[in-house]
């Protein structure tokens, strides 16, 4: 038991700063783990430099990781951290402008040296000259702490250094009363091999823990309440892992083999990763040669009767198209995973961005339409996943899933679901002949389609007597045969696009969140704005003004009621991570001219800084009607 | 019927097969109903023929083999046939053919791709199957020029080809498919060409029954776009003396009077036979281990055509990546305990850190 004082905080909202070397990302991801077991809501924001290892010490260095908890629901990452672990000059001076005044700060003193403080630019050392005297600073020599913890181990000073993660995360723990028992089981699965190497980890994370109980510097420790959640059980997960997980669990219900093929591309790789350990479970990973061949690999087992999915970004997206058409025209099922990130070209591969969704609409050649969803959270990643797999192998066709860096990093409780109380995803095979020729005997016609869904039979080699070829070439109506006939393709084009418009039949009406009914501005929003918007709505009806808010899952095509939707609101305001593309859509097809928001920083949107859009939108609907 | 041995039969292990009782397939049981529409005279033809007679005689259930290509003239091949098949897109049947094969082991697959769908467009994709050694039957129609587009030199046009878009004779030095495809190390590599039927049929036998990418390099005319370009390998005083035909574990012979030989430099050379010391004369060996002797051979062709080693230049056996990974699969399953159930999806999905909310 501590012997200082509690003080209770019904959230918090900490940042991890250091350099890309000094296991930031590990330090939040155990923290996180803390943090769930105790039963707070949560979420979080890795946010690390696309260069593997920049020179130590330096700004483009600064890796990061934030994390939210509260007794209540938590919609975001959290705008401003409440405490700033800055474990360098670097991750101070990169991360300050971010921390209100008033907030703390927890400094390694020990990297503060003249040159490190010349490295970022530093003329003197801000912890000394005053620059920080807004701040509550907590001045710690983690580095030297941590060496003289592990005075008595066999370990170089190099080695002994590397341990000051563990310091931090263990003061950290002290100071928001987090159990280190699953921090210290962690640990020993991961040094299980490194018996030295654990202890001094270990020893590391204890001298934490205990600095905080025993230095005067800290008076207090704070305790966040278990958040009120629907009962059940719960686990952290990220986004990648949560979309590994549903594609296994869809392929499963579907009682498909499943294929990814891929090529590694930040940030989308760990969904490779994730699902090549997945063998077990009937899983298939083929790391491609490139991008174009990874979603050839996964045409080529669905072709087969498998599940063919292939994972990317979006520079990977722009390779895939041609066999994405290739999918469309052959109208076999495929699923295509883009998690986002910023563009054009190499962009900001390890920054989050909502801009590939015209590529996923329109970018391909002729008129080739396939299904568009996102996920709105990490855990919906589970969901979007199962949503995928229904679309694609009932309506036999491409489905490009737009994820992006924010939910495949970032992570939050999940409710894990009953396998059983999951959708049926069963598929049917063509056994047999659907049609009879002209002289009434019995016939295999490939593209005879489904008179309710527009889907043509999934008829896979193997099966005798529906042996047929299919193509990019325009094939004739129910044949299947090539046709350059021009009433032919005029029907196969609209036929194709009447598939994709029928899925609107199979999604829910998009639903409205308005307690009061009253509102007279709709806020829209699709993908990973999910939780920034829900924030900044709830602000500003804090502040007892009424606005709506609705979120796309479906994007193409999208729900039914969306036009009569849009048209029902005096404004409609669109925030999106990209240039306004949602925006262009929604104006085209329903001629509602929405009030765009956008930015486009690498970055999710800060909830305040929507609520503030929000509320001038409000102000201006009302002013114009007077 | 069948009295193949089972090492014969290693390329379509895992492949159903017909009934010996039913009666015997035919030619006419793999013709589709579509109508061959590639120019009069022009040599494939003599390869579909060839395909759909000998296809018959490999055993296989029609319904078990598909046949992919790109994109191309010869790539219209897969709708002649009445098998599974699909005309992808320009360069990446390769790839298309490796998620199949690798997700079905009980289908024969075969990839259908010419000079530039193969060796341009797709050259990534093919170096890649053949260095995996995904078990395809590759057929590269080469006729040295692009048809389909109407006749723009194609990678293996020689250097000074005047084409529609080569005015005044293109620069690119040639491809030696041959040569590429020993060099990425693929386990079967064989030349034919589509005049000669026997010797056609031969080796794409050899080809079918090779576990593993089997690379076949066919020298096919195109009358319209670059007629005559093999006429040296068919002309009746020609050939002998240029054709260099590749037996397994004979000497390599040219015409009556010549055999390949190492020089003291180590190189190999055409020389009359009454002048070659016996040890240096080459015994073809297919099977040996080291390519380096095959790469040799396919390196005689100048570019001229003066000597054109024609036959099987390599087969030897190396596990194929669609067994390795179905293996690791299957090794996952059974170590696990079979196939997963419900009970270890659920398990998978907790993980190993979970709380109560109760």
């Amino acid at each position: 038991m501590s012997s200082k004082p509690m003080q209770r905080l019904d959230r918090v909202v900490i940042r991890f700063a250091g350099d890309s070397g000094d296991g930031m990302q590990l330090t939040g991801d155990r923290f996180t783990s803390e943090t769930a077991s105790l039963g707070n809501d949560l979420s979080t924001l890795p946010n690390f430099p696309a260069e593997i290892r920049a020179p130590a010490g330096t700004l483009p260095g600064v890796s990061s990781f934030q994390l939210h908890f509260a007794d209540h629901d938590v919609l975001t990452p959290g705008d401003h951290p409440d405490v700033l672990v800055a474990m360098n000059p670097a991750a101070l001076k990169a991360n300050l402008a971010d921390l209100p005044r008033g907030g703390t700060i927890i400094v390694n003193t020990d990297e503060f040296s003249k040159r490190n403080l010349g490295k970022v630019g530093y003329a003197t050392n801000p912890i000394e000259d005053g620059a920080l005297e807004s701040w509550h600073v907590h001045e710690i020599a983690l580095t030297s702490i941590t060496v003289e913890a592990l005075a008595d181990f066999g370990l170089t000073r190099k080695e002994k250094e590397r341990a000051k993660n563990m310091l931090a995360l263990g003061l950290l723990s002290w100071m928001y009363s987090r159990p280190l028992d699953g921090t210290e089981a962690f640990l020993r699965a991961k040094f299980a091999k490194a018996p030295e190497i654990l202890e001094a980890n270990l020893t590391a994370l204890r001298a934490g823990f205990n600095y905080g109980e025993t230095t005067e510097d800290f008076a207090v420790r704070f305790e966040v309440a278990p958040a009120t959640m629907p009962p059940g059980t719960y686990r952290t997960i990220t986004g990648n892992a949560a979309m590994a997980l549903g594609l296994v669990t869809a392929a499963h219900r579907a009682g498909l083999p499943l294929l990814l093929g891929s090529y590694p591309i930040t940030p989308a790789s760990d969904i490779l990763h994730t699902l090549s350990g997945m063998k077990r479970f009937g899983v298939t990973t083929l790391q491609a040669e490139d991008e174009i061949a990874a979603v050839g690999m996964a045409l080529g087992a669905s072709f087969g009767g498998a599940l063919g999915v292939t994972s990317t970004s979006g520079p990977g997206l722009a390779l895939k198209a041609e066999t994405i058409g290739l999918g469309v025209s052959t109208e076999l099922p495929l699923v295509i995973l883009d998690i986002q990130r910023g563009g054009p070209s190499t962009g900001l591969p390890t920054k989050t961005e909502q801009s590939d969704l015209l590529q996923a609409i329109h970018g391909r050649n002729g008129e080739s339409p396939v299904a568009v969803i996102a996920p709105q959270s990490p855990s919906d990643c589970f969901d979007i996943a199962l949503e995928a797999v229904r679309l694609a192998t009932t309506y036999r066709t491409p489905v490009i899933v737009l994820s992006d860096g924010y939910l495949a990093n970032g992570s939050e409780p999940w409710l894990v679901p009953t396998l059983t109380d999951l959708p049926d995803l069963e598929v049917e095979f063509a056994t047999g002949p659907n049609d009879t020729d002209a002289k009434g005997e019995p016939v295999f016609h490939p593209f005879l389609r489904d008179p309710e869904t527009l889907a043509r039979p999934w008829a896979v080699p193997g099966t005798a007597g529906l042996e047929h070829r299919i193509g990019g070439i325009e094939k004739a109506d129910v044949t299947g045969h090539i046709s350059y006939d021009p009433d032919n393709h005029d029907k196969m084009v609209r036929l194709r696009q009447g598939k994709i418009d029928g899925i609107a039949d199979t999604i829910p009406d998009l639903e409205v969140d308005d307690p009061s009914g009253e509102a007279r501005v709709l806020v829209l929003g699709w993908g990973s704005t999910y939780g920034p918007i829900a924030a900044a709505t709830r602000l500003v009806r804090a502040t007892g003004i009424q606005v709506a808010r609705a979120h796309l899952r479906h994007l193409n095509p999208f729900p039914k009621n969306l036009g009569e939707l849009l048209r029902s609101y005096d404004r409609v305001v669109v925030p999106e991570m990209n240039l306004g593309q949602l925006a262009l859509l929604l104006r085209g097809k329903f001629l509602v001219d929405v009030q765009s928001h956008t930015a486009v920083r690498g970055l999710p949107f800060p909830a305040t800084d929507l609520a503030e859009v929000l509320h001038k939108a409000v102000a201006q609907t009302l002013e114009g009607v007077q | 019927m069948s009295t193949k041995t089972e090492l014969e039969l290693q390329g379509t292990r895992g492949v159903p097969r017909v009934d010996p009782e039913a009666p015997a397939q035919t030619k006419k049981d793999f013709t589709s109903d579509q109508e061959v529409r590639w120019c009069p005279g022009c040599g494939d033809y003599a390869v579909l023929a060839a395909v759909q007679g000998f296809l018959p005689e490999l055993g296989l259930r029609r319904e078990n083999i598909v046949f992919i290509s790109g994109i191309g003239c010869s790539s219209r091949f897969p709708y002649y046939l009445d098998t599974y098949g699909m005309h992808s897109i320009h360069g990446r049947a390769p790839a298309i053919a490796t998620g199949l094969a690798t997700s079905r082991e009980d289908l024969s697959v075969w990839v259908i791709t010419g000079d530039g769908d193969a060796l341009s467009i797709g050259g990534n994709h093919l170096i890649h199957a053949m260095r995996r050694n995904v078990n395809l039957t590759i057929l590269l129609f080469n006729n040295k020029i692009y048809g389909l587009t109407k006749g723009q030199y194609s990678p293996t046009s020689p250097i000074g080809s005047v084409t529609k878009s080569t005015p005044v004779g293109s620069v690119d030095q040639p491809f030696n498919p041959v040569s590429l495809a020993l060099g990425a190390e693929a386990t079967f590599v064989a030349r034919t060409m589509d005049s000669d039927r026997n010797h056609l049929t031969t080796v794409l036998r050899a080809a079918a029954e090779h576990r593993g990418t089997a690379l076949v390099e066919i020298y096919q005319n195109c009358p319209i776009f670059n007629d005559g370009a093999f006429q040296l390998l068919k002309d009746r005083d020609e050939k002998e003396a240029r054709i260099l035909n590749l037996v397994d574990g004979e000497p390599v012979r040219s015409g009556a009077e010549h055999v390949v030989a190492r020089q003291d430099d180590g190189r190999l050379a055409v020389v009359p036979e009454d002048g070659a010391a016996p040890d240096s004369v080459l015994v073809h060996d297919a099977g040996a281990d080291d390519p380096s002797e095959a790469f040799a051979l396919s390196r005689l062709d100048d570019g001229s055509m003066t000597h054109i080693p024609m036959g099987i230049f390599r087969a030897v056996n190396r596990p194929t990546y669609d067994d390795l990974v179905r293996a690791q699969v299957d090794g996952a399953r059974s170590s696990a305990g079979g196939p997963a159930a419900d009970d270890d999806l659920q398990t998978l999905l907790h993980g190993s850190d979970t709380w109560q909310v109760s």
